[in-house]
């Protein structure tokens, strides 16, 4: 089955864990690679926002810190539409390769239900779609 | 019932999009809601002979519902789930985690 619900990818890094850390969580860090602009609470539940020059801004929500082997936070789905409710968790792990890190990141959550609130109110407009959508889960779920 | 494969679904749905004619008669159904192929001819700039046949495609891929009524009062209503599922393979294909960490890559030597 082709359809991914999930991306995930490791590079080698030639800087400790500590390094890397601090470029995936702090304001400073992620202005210099990520965002143009960003700004984080470094606490599961705490807002981070990152914004681009363009005028894009994404709002995140952190999910885990475990300083300095586990970051994660979810945000929206690129390209859906803004009031598309559905997230994706993104989840990086740092591990010590030698002198350096290997840093995998990976998404998931491109194939999921909407919340049940969200559901409801889609299918004011739409017939069938939540019924279409649980069979392209258990059909994840079965693969 | 079987589950539908969901690359078919995307792929029918870029199909689908891919013809202007197609993608007017969704943007019709979009904006005015339920219509006859009549009623399509009317507004589009397109015969009703080809209107049949766009409607024909565009049910197959299960983005568009055939509303039964008397012979020519079938209305056609838009269904958008097999877009939705085009659009998170979009997404997830759009992802570009390998630009991001080239970034982060050259951030951290640079």
């Amino acid at each position: 089955m082709g359809f991914p619900d999930r991306v995930e990818r490791t590079v080698e890094l030639a800087h400790p864990p500590g390094k890397v850390w601090a470029a995936l969580t702090t304001p400073e860090g992620l202005a210099a690679w990520f965002g143009q602009e960003a700004a984080i609470e470094l606490r599961p539940g705490g807002p981070a926002r990152m914004s681009w020059s363009h005028g894009h801004t994404v709002d995140m929500r952190v999910e885990r810190v475990e300083e300095p082997s586990v970051f994660g936070f979810t945000w929206p789905v690129f390209g859906m539409p803004e009031d598309d409710l559905r997230r994706t968790y993104v989840e990086f792990t740092l591990e010590p390769a030698g002198t350096g890190t290997r840093l995998t990141v990976v998404e998931t959550g491109f194939a999921q239900l909407p919340d049940d609130h969200h559901r409801k109110a889609y299918d004011a407009h739409t017939e069938g779609w939540a019924s279409e959508l649980g069979e392209l889960v258990e059909h994840l779920d079965a693969a | 019932m079987t589950p539908p494969d969901i690359e078919a679904v995307a792929e029918q749905v870029f199909v689908a999009l891919a013809d202007p004619s197609r993608r007017a008669i969704l943007a019709e159904l979009a904006s005015r809601g339920p219509a006859t192929a009549t009623d399509l001819a009317a507004r589009l700039p397109i015969t009703r002979q080809a209107i049949a046949k766009h409607l024909t495609l565009l049910a197959e891929a299960g983005l568009v519902t055939a509303e039964p009524g008397e012979r020519r009062r079938v209305r056609y209503r838009l269904r958008s789930a097999p877009m939705r599922v085009a659009q998170q393979f979009l997404a997830a294909l759009a992802s570009d985690w390998d630009g991001r960490l080239d970034a982060l890559r050259n951030h951290l030597d640079g």
